[in-house]
């Protein structure tokens, strides 16, 4: 059980973070849209949009700063395969309107039914992905 | 008050950052062991996403009870209520796509900081999947 818990505090963080946004700033900590939104014409979220990844990019260099090592970063497929994924999770997420932390995290914490069904889908689409590349290999 | 809602953000981006290096999400390999349940089950993201659901649940409690944002003037919150076809394919290709890397946004533009060439490659691609949505298939709402 005691293995889990960086997992449990770390998912409280984030739970955190996604709460304080929308308490302070009234909005949805969804990442795809955060980042969809660098690349939008330059509206009044951009610059929050912009430090919050820029905050994002600081967490790895605060537990480097915390811990004097990186976190595991274990790769399973080559660059073909981290190319292709990359355009399905970008065009999906935009389709689906939110991914794991605005569907994930957000949607689920108002019980959002339209979140509760993205997450049902995403699971169970990602859960076969797995179990087939799994027979592939 | 504009001056703190951006410091908040560069904040709150931080300890969202900082919660995903603690929590192993940042490594696609523990992502892809709670994906596979036919196989050796992590299962980590679950304790990531029941701690961040219950957080983020307290915080929706407090965004209950005020009239606006502590920084801001008003909530913006998703208006959409159909569950469509839109969201549901959209959901299905993303979890196609977490599934093949074991990456979603936020694990992998933190993972940028590691510098490894899988990330290099899939940030980008992230970034031009998400543009070719919105040159090709927005619907104008998101």
């Amino acid at each position: 059980m005691s293995a889990y818990l960086p997992s449990l505090v770390g998912g409280m963080l984030i739970g955190l973070s996604v709460a304080l946004f929308m308490v302070l700033n009234g909005r949805v900590a969804g990442i795809s849209g955060i980042v969809a939104g660098l690349f939008r014409k330059p509206d009044e979220r951009l610059a929050a949009n912009l430090l919050f990844v820029a905050g994002l990019l600081a967490g790895p260099v605060l537990y480097h700063a915390m811990w004097g090592d990186w976190p595991i970063f274990r790769p399973e497929g080559g660059l073909f395969l981290f190319g292709a994924a990359g355009l399905l999770v970008g065009f999906g997420s935009r389709l689906g309107s939110g991914c794991t932390s605005g569907h994930g995290v957000a949607g689920l914490a108002r019980l959002s039914p339209r979140s509760i069904a993205a997450v049902a889908t995403f699971l169970a689409t990602a859960i076969v992905t797995v179990f087939v590349m799994g027979l592939a290999s | 008050m504009a001056g703190l809602r951006l410091l908040s953000a560069l904040i709150l981006g931080a300890v969202f950052g900082f919660g995903l290096a603690i929590s192993g999400m940042l490594d696609p390999a523990r992502v892809r062991g709670f994906l596979d349940i036919a196989g050796n089950w992590d299962p980590s993201l679950g304790f990531v996403l029941a701690g961040a659901v219950l957080v983020a649940g307290l915080g929706r409690l407090v965004q209950t009870r005020l009239s606006h944002p502590l920084l801001s003037d008003r909530f913006h919150l998703p208006e959409k209520t159909q569950i469509d076809a839109r969201l549901i394919t959209g959901a299905a290709i993303f979890g196609i796509g977490w599934g093949m890397a074991g990456l979603c946004p936020g694990p992998a533009v933190a993972d940028l900081m590691l510098g490894a060439p899988a990330v290099l490659v899939f940030v980008p691609a992230m970034i031009v999947g998400m543009l070719l949505h919105d040159r090709l298939a927005a619907d104008g709402t998101c």
